[in-house]
């Protein structure tokens, strides 16, 4: 089925707001069932809307345009990018709601329309083709956060909700300041048109500082990641599944969509301080992930760590970089929804997040161990999981720029390594010391059906990512063809051969000329 | 027939003299006969509006009275806001006076005169008519500010509101004297060919009384110490109406004065309003962070709301006057529903709370009132999608076309600092334990209005920019 000639983008952000209204009047069996109608009914769109993209079609498909608030333009338009990263969101959705059937008994109705809200906001920010549509959608997801962490968050939620709203508002103001004067310069807000507008030089080094503070935060990148931990520790199991699966994505989007093809010149000056940022944040925050106590905190730094790798990949200037750089953010989404999903059944059994509260649950929980060990590789970038192919593309890519950098930031998998494997040691195996956590139960069939989903998908992603590519091969192409007059030239002395000939000859013939003096 | 003609561009004025002379009489003659002369005097207010709107579109620009007075969009609109925000106010009010013994008669007719006093003030365009209209003004404020005489409160704030307000009007009268000296003449025009020549020192002195007299009026920084005594002191209702139309006459006439009779020396007044909107902007954040008493909240917030209004005065444009009128409306409209909101807040006893301490928790027990609240709270903070980020985006719109990015960055990097305690209103409503203090409402016209005007602030709002697009830019094109 097409679905291009429907206004499908509308229908799919009208069914979370309308099911979210609905939610708040009716009791929680009710209101449980109708979310995850609603966000189940937003998948069947999505998976149509990925049937129905055409990767050889126009730049932008699904195009909607309405004038409906004035100089606020309702335009909705989705390339491959935005495509993969609504995928996401309408995949872990359903997911979120699952996680939260029986873990929320109070305000059931109030809890379900905030998230259905968010769904709303999520897939508008990534659909929006007016940049003060896009604004709206992006800051409006605030609010159902706050109240997410705020109201059904854990001990120190008040401490988090404030650092989280204040932290992300304060950074993205000045960004609305930067797309008022864009609009004035180019007289338009539609962004593909703003896409190809050239700014001055001098402007546009304000203009990225202005977006960069917004997305910087949001990403998190350091030293502003400090309200993620926070957040995340706080917020209930879905709530970080939405933050580190597709809130995080948005800065990487931003980026992607504003900053690298809207100021290259500007993107071009400040790599230095995008891969320094980098490279601190993933050797730093890989070392404090290293020494936490606390599941939820350590997977949220993994997190900064790994979209540390997620601006090294965006800023390298080619087709590599920025791929690897996508995939990643797919593959975060995915991982550490999965991970932050894993830390909630058990800590919906024992309702502590202390590593050492846990141990030898393996044995007792061999399902759960086994999906666990899935994600844990995956978030150590193990080849044939999802998170191999994002790291190893962003840091090839990354290579051609700066060799230096990708070195340190190479450092982050070992490291990672080294955190995730000690969590899962930790937790899995060993002696069961805690008679409470050695009598935790196996995961059921809700459970079953919340991780293995994800499980496909990260193994899909890992063995078959041309999927996954297919869709923003061309869109990253043009962003590339778009950046491509400013480029870095790069230190790693390329040298132009043909791969495939090339060595082989070069390989080979001394070899022969050994083989037959032995003769 | 120059007097004819005069007469009929104040059609709005005259029906609300003649409205609330035969009300006050009608009030001599009935006893208890409050609600139904509130009634009334909502329908003359529903008729002078009626008046206003017919010339808002057309742009019409007339002048009355040998140029004491001038009939055009932009005092039209301005007028239609006031009745408007005048006749919530009236219409909120009954229960709450009745309850504090104080539902006389006497309160619509104050309402009528002050109205009538604004209206004189937006439409001034000479100094005489401009006083008269503050002074009609002032007066029904400071009696309507005392108007429960058994509160001890509302009786300090109508004294602090009097004193204060009469050193305002002299600080004006006195700006008024010196311009009128150095300018040669009271009418606005006639300032403003005065000024094209040259600026000299009498007259500078002049402008900064002026603009001093009606920083008071308007509760900008640094001339605000009295609005969060006389918004706790007031009654609720009253102190809606003080947050509300009061504010829009005044604003509406600094602009008009300004522009029309400084407007060709942008220079001279340009850094006094950029630096009044930024000490408004920061100084009604921070007062308010530590606040317990929420209408005393709401006084700084109306400090803060007013810096953002000022900055699109600071541009001089006929951008940023539309862009200060949109955001009028949009914060009467907020304002009035939060106010509507506090008035809903009554214990099982029927008496009135307004502490931080009394709406903890506040979503568990009336949800569609912690909603409406929370709606009217992140409106004012600005966060999309709500309404009043609309606002805030045309003025910083309008200074970012201007040229003025510092203040445009300033103002809203200052804007986070508000929301901190807008948040704090939430935080106690939705996060913090019940303290279920307060009882269901029983007043259906305070649910009703609360609802409209919650509805008037969400998203839904986004439906009238066109609207209101073409309304401001007319009324914003009368005054070049």
């Amino acid at each position: 089925m097409n679905v291009a000639d429907i206004p499908v983008l509308s229908i799919m952000l009208a069914i979370p707001m309308v099911a979210a209204a609905l939610c708040l009047f009716v009791r929680a069996e009710l209101a449980r069932t109708i979310a995850l109608t609603a966000t189940l009914g937003n998948l069947i769109l999505g998976v149509l809307l990925w049937m129905s993209y055409d990767p050889a079609g126009a730049q932008w498909q699904f195009t909607e345009s309405a004038q409906l608030f004035g100089p606020i333009g309702w335009k909705l338009g989705i390339d491959g990018i935005s495509l993969t990263l609504i995928m996401l969101s309408v995949f872990l959705m359903p997911i979120c709601i699952g996680a939260s059937w029986n873990t929320i008994q109070k305000r059931v109705g109030e809890y379900m329309a905030a998230f259905l809200l968010m769904e709303t906001l999520m897939i508008g920010v990534f659909a929006a083709q007016d940049l003060l549509l896009f604004y709206i959608f992006f800051e409006a997801g605030l609010i159902p956060m706050y109240l997410i962490i705020g109201i059904w968050g854990g001990q120190d939620r008040i401490y988090a909700s404030y650092k989280f709203f204040l932290y992300t508002l304060l950074g993205s103001v000045v960004m609305l300041i930067a797309m008022l004067w864009m609009i004035q310069f180019a007289g338009t807000a539609d962004i593909p048109t703003l896409l190809n507008t050239d700014f001055p030089a001098q402007a546009q080094t304000l203009l990225w500082l202005a977006f960069f503070a917004s997305f910087a935060v949001k990403m998190p990148m350091w030293p502003v990641h400090t309200w993620l931990p926070d957040a995340h520790v706080q917020a209930p199991t879905a709530g970080s599944v939405i933050l580190a699966g597709v809130l995080l994505k948005m800065g990487g989007y931003g980026f992607l969509r504003f900053s690298l093809p809207m100021f290259p010149e500007a993107s071009a000056n400040f790599i230095p301080l995008v891969f320094g940022l980098s490279m601190v944040a993933v050797v730093y925050t890989s070392l404090v992930a290293l020494v936490q106590q606390d599941m939820k905190k350590l997977i949220a730094y993994s997190s900064v760590a790994h979209m540390a790798i997620v601006t090294v990949g965006l800023f390298t200037f080619n087709q590599q970089g920025i791929e690897g750089a996508i995939i990643v953010m797919l593959s975060h989404g995915l991982v550490s929804g999965a991970l932050f999903l894993c830390v909630g059944v058990i800590y919906d059994r024992l309702h502590t997040r202390e590593i050492s509260r846990y141990g030898g649950i393996s044995v007792n929980m061999p399902k759960y161990a086994l999906l666990f060990m899935l994600f844990t590789m995956a978030s150590v970038g193990l080849p044939g999981t999802s998170g191999f192919v994002g790291e190893f593309l962003s840091l090839a890519g990354a290579y051609k720029v700066s060799t230096w950098a990708t070195l340190i930031a190479t450092t982050g998998i070992i490291l990672g390594a080294g955190y995730m494997l000690y969590l899962y040691r930790r937790i899995a195996f060993g002696p069961q010391v805690n008679a409470d956590a050695a009598a935790m139960q196996d995961i059921g069939g809700r459970e079953m059906w919340l991780l293995v989903p994800i499980a496909v998908v990260v193994l899909w992603m890992g063995v078959y990512p041309e999927t996954f590519l297919a869709p923003i091969r061309r869109d990253v192409a043009t962003i590339v063809d778009r950046i491509e007059r400013a480029a870095p030239s790069g230190d790693s002395k390329l040298m132009a051969v043909d791969p495939t000939t090339t060595r082989f000859r070069v390989a080979h013939e001394p070899k022969n000329d050994v083989a037959e003096g032995s003769h | 027939m120059e007097l004819n003609a005069s007469l009929s561009l104040v059609r709005p004025e005259i029906i609300l003299s003649f409205s609330a002379l035969f009300l006050l009489l009608l009030a001599a003659w009935m006893d208890q006969a409050g609600r139904l002369i509130s009634i009334l005097a909502v329908a003359a207010l529903a008729a002078a509006a009626a008046l206003t709107v017919n010339s808002l579109g057309s742009g019409s620009n007339s002048s009355a009275f040998d140029g004491l007075m001038v009939n055009d969009a932009f005092g039209n609109f301005s007028k239609l806001l006031i009745y408007i925000a005048a006749a919530v106010s009236l219409m909120i009010a009954p229960r709450f006076l009745e309850k504090a013994g104080a539902m006389r008669a006497e309160y619509p007719v104050l309402i009528l005169l002050s109205c009538i006093g604004m209206g004189v003030m937006v439409s001034a365009t000479d100094l005489i008519s401009l006083y008269i209209g503050l002074e009609l003004q002032s007066l029904s404020a400071y009696v309507l500010a005392s108007f429960v005489r058994s509160d001890g409160r509302s009786a300090e704030a109508g004294l602090k509101y009097f004193v204060l307000g009469g050193l305002a009007s002299g600080m004006l009268l006195f700006g008024a004297s010196l311009v009128y000296g150095f300018a040669g003449s009271t009418s606005f025009a006639a300032i403003g060919v005065a000024m094209d020549k040259e600026v000299g020192l009498g007259l500078i002195f002049g402008i900064v009384f002026i603009l001093s007299g009606l920083a008071f009026k308007i509760s900008a920084a640094p001339f605000h110490m009295w609005t969060p005594d006389v918004y706790e002191g007031a009654p609720t209702p009253v102190t809606a109406f003080f947050a509300s139309a009061p504010k829009v006459a005044a604003m509406a006439l600094l602009m008009r004065i300004v522009l029309e009779a400084f407007g060709s020396q942008i220079l001279v007044w340009q850094q006094i309003i950029i630096a009044v909107a930024l000490m408004s902007i920061i100084i009604g954040a921070v007062g308010a962070i530590g606040q317990q008493n929420l209408k005393r909240l709401m006084a700084y917030s109306s400090i803060n709301n007013v810096g953002f209004i000022l900055i699109g005065l600071a541009t001089g444009t006929e951008q940023g006057i539309a862009a200060m009128l949109v955001y009028l409306t949009i914060y009467v409209v907020m304002t009035l529903g939060s106010f509507v909101c506090l008035m809903q807040l009554k214990d099982k006893d029927g008496s009135y709370r307004e502490e931080f301490a009394d709406i903890a928790g506040l979503s568990k027990t009336r949800p569609a009132l912690a909603a409406a609240f929370a709606i009217f709270m992140f409106s004012l903070a600005g966060i999309p999608p709500l309404f009043g980020f609309w606002g805030k985006l045309v003025v910083f719109n309008a200074a970012v076309a201007a040229g003025l990015l510092p203040l445009a960055v300033i103002g809203i990097a200052a804007s986070v600092i508000g929301a901190f305690y807008y948040l704090k209103v939430v935080k106690v409503m939705y996060f913090d334990d019940a303290a279920d203090v307060i009882a269901e409402s029983d007043d259906k016209v305070l649910v009703w209005t609360g609802g409209i005007l919650a509805a008037a602030n969400s998203p839904l709002g986004y439906f009238a920019i066109p609207v209101l697009g073409v309304w401001t830019a007319v009324a914003a094109k009368a005054l070049f």
